[in-house]
Order: structure tokens, then sequence, then C-alpha cells
């Protein structure tokens, strides 16, 4: 994956660009975020078959530290798979509350991204984030295994940009743009 | 069914229940039932030898908003043993239960619930006459000719509040409709 290489070169930015101790504290926390990134199973349709794909031995999650937890308090990450519904919009809010910071949304498909299908029913939720935040939108309907894998590094590449430590404040004082407090 | 297996039934049925009235439609026999008198000829459908409904496939409802009895109960009946079908309707009006027909078949539960969810037809003697598919609380029936088809409300998370709360719906793209009903 090239990550050792991605991490050195980070950390020589990182102590070139600002201070040494606290930049590379960031890089270190968020290699180890991407390394295990446990997420909370919630198949709620037929989205859940590719997520079930992209677990399974062809393409391995695995390989990425991802494992399937059945509990919230195990997870960082939510894949909202499927037609989230009315009657199922408590139980999901209630299952991400239940979940330890930091943690993150992907919604994967044309129905949790925005109703979908279902977009003008009387018992879907037009959007899972209507309900809780998203940080990945992965369209299709349903997504492939690979489309679910390439959000999943879309996720990695974005907690990377996140800075917990320095708090979004660079050299010289100067607050930094696109930074988000984990 | 086969043709002759159809004349069959329906003669065995002419023989047994003279007072029903029958119809033929695409290989099927019907036979519509008064509500009074449901349950008592269903048991005799299900023990009849020769008749031998011991299976109930499927119980489905209608709404026909423009008929005097504008709802009606569709129960598809199947003999494994002797293979015919039977298909029997019940109309009632708005507000008027059926017999639950549990004592004869007992898998008629969920889908007596789903009929009531669904159009809100009532079934007398059902012991747990719920709501399946939608939220307990949920307003209307969604199945009738009509119940807007985006629903009434929609639901979202409130940060200040800190649970899921309910609007009407507020669509930012209306709803093309394909079709218009006659209501």
């Amino acid at each position: 994956m090239g990550l050792n290489e991605q991490f050195v070169q980070g950390v020589a930015q990182e102590v070139g660009e600002r201070g040494f101790l606290l930049t590379s504290v960031d890089t270190l926390a968020n290699w180890a975020r991407t390394s295990s990134m446990w997420p909370m199973t919630f198949g709620l349709a037929c989205c859940a078959v590719e997520m079930m794909h992209a677990g399974a031995s062809r393409y391995d999650l695995d390989r990425f530290g991802i494992v399937f937890r059945g509990s919230p308090r195990q997870s960082d990450v939510m894949v909202v798979a499927g037609t989230l519904t009315n009657k199922m919009a408590p139980a999901l809010r209630k299952l991400y509350d239940q979940m330890p910071e930091p943690r993150w949304v992907i919604s994967m498909g044309s129905c949790a991204n925005g109703g979908g299908y279902y977009h003008y029913g009387y018992s879907t939720v037009r959007g899972c984030d209507r309900v809780v935040p998203v940080d990945v939108y992965i369209p299709g309907c349903p997504p492939t295994a690979e489309a679910f894998f390439y959000g999943v590094l879309q996720l990695h590449k974005k907690i990377h940009r996140t800075h917990t430590v320095s708090a979004g404040w660079g050299a010289n004082g100067i607050r930094r743009a696109n930074t988000q407090a984990g | 069914m086969s043709p002759e297996t159809l004349d069959q039934l329906e003669a065995t049925m002419a023989a047994r229940f003279p007072e029903l009235p029958r119809e033929k439609l695409a290989d099927a026999l019907i036979v519509r039932v008064q509500p009074e008198r449901l349950v008592e000829t269903m048991t005799r459908l299900r023990d009849d030898p020769e008749l031998d409904f011991k299976m109930m496939i499927d119980l489905a409802g209608v709404h026909y908003p423009e008929r005097e009895q504008p709802l009606e109960v569709v129960y598809q009946l199947l003999s494994v043993y002797k293979n015919h079908r039977l298909r029997v309707k019940v109309a009632i009006g708005e507000g008027v239960a059926v017999p639950s027909v549990i004592p004869v078949w007992s898998c008629a539960d969920w889908y007596e619930r789903e009929a009531y969810d669904l159009l809100g037809i009532l079934f007398s003697g059902h012991p747990d006459l719920r709501r399946i598919l939608n939220d307990y609380d949920f307003d209307g029936h969604p199945l009738r000719k009509d119940f807007p088809v985006t629903g009434r409300y929609e639901v979202r998370y409130d940060e200040t509040l800190g649970r899921i709360v309910r609007e009407p719906v507020a669509l930012e793209r209306a709803n093309r409709e394909p079709y218009r009903h006659t209501l």
C-alpha cells in the first residue's frame, strides 16, 4: 500500500513545516485509526449484500484491518447500507449515539444517500444524512463491492487530513484551512 | 388449474355451497361470502374431504373507493392433496369488521395484521391486531386510494432536541403523477 513510505514522507514534511512532536502524533494517530476501522454492520437492504461481497475473500476488507462488528461500542465507522425507513430511523440514531468517538459514517447506495427509488414513498427517510452526519457518500444502486472499497479508501484519505492534537494550528500560529477537530 | 379440475371443483362447490355466488375467471373459481357466514364456510371448505382446502396461501385486501362496500378481503385457498385452488372474496363497508379466520388457519395472523395496517380492514376476534409493517403510531393506511403517495410526515434528527422529530412532508421537487385517480 505504500503506507510506510507515506508515513515517513508525512513525518518529514510535518517536521519541516511545523513542530516535531505534535504533528507526528497526529499522523501516527491517523495511521492507527485508518489501519483498524471496524465498521458497524448496518445492512438494511440489497446494498448489504454488496457490503458482504467486499468483506468476503475476493476483495477481502480484512487486508485493511476492516473487521465487521456486531456491536456499536466496538465500532469506528457505521456503514448505512440500504433503505432507511421512518421506523428504523430512531434505532439507527440510537446505535450511532452508542458508538465511541471518533466515529464516521459511510452512506452506501442511492437509498441511503437521498431516498433513491423510494424518495417519494411514505415510509422512507429521504437520505440518511437527515438522521446521522455522513462522511462519505457512495453512489450506486447498489454500488459494486469495488465502489464500496473506493468509498472506504476515500474515508481513509479524509481521516489522514484531520489534525487532532495540533487542532488546526500551523506554524507561527497561523490557522490552517480545511481542518477538522477529531 | 386444468379445465377438468376446474369443472370438477365447480360442480363440487355447486353441490356443497349452492347459496354462494360463483364466478370463473382466468382458470380460477371465485366465490363470494357474506362476512357473517365466513368462519363457518371456511371451516367447511377446510374439513370437507371433497374440497380439502388445508392451506390458506394468501390473504389480501383491496380498496374500491367507487363501490358501495369499498373494502374487500380476498382469500386464496389451496388443496395440496386434491391439487385445486379456490378464491374467496368478502366485501365489507367502511368500519365493518370481518371475522378473523385464525381459528381455521393459524397462518392468517400476520396476513390480517398486514391488511389492517395497509388498508384499515378490521378483523374481529384477532388476538393481536396491531400494525405489522409501518411504524406503530403511523397515521393512516397507505394502500387506501386517497392516501398521498409521499405520506403525511417525514422524520429527521433534531440536534437541539436530541431526538428524531416528525415534520410535514416538504419536497424540494414535486413528484410526477404518471396517472391520476378517478377520485
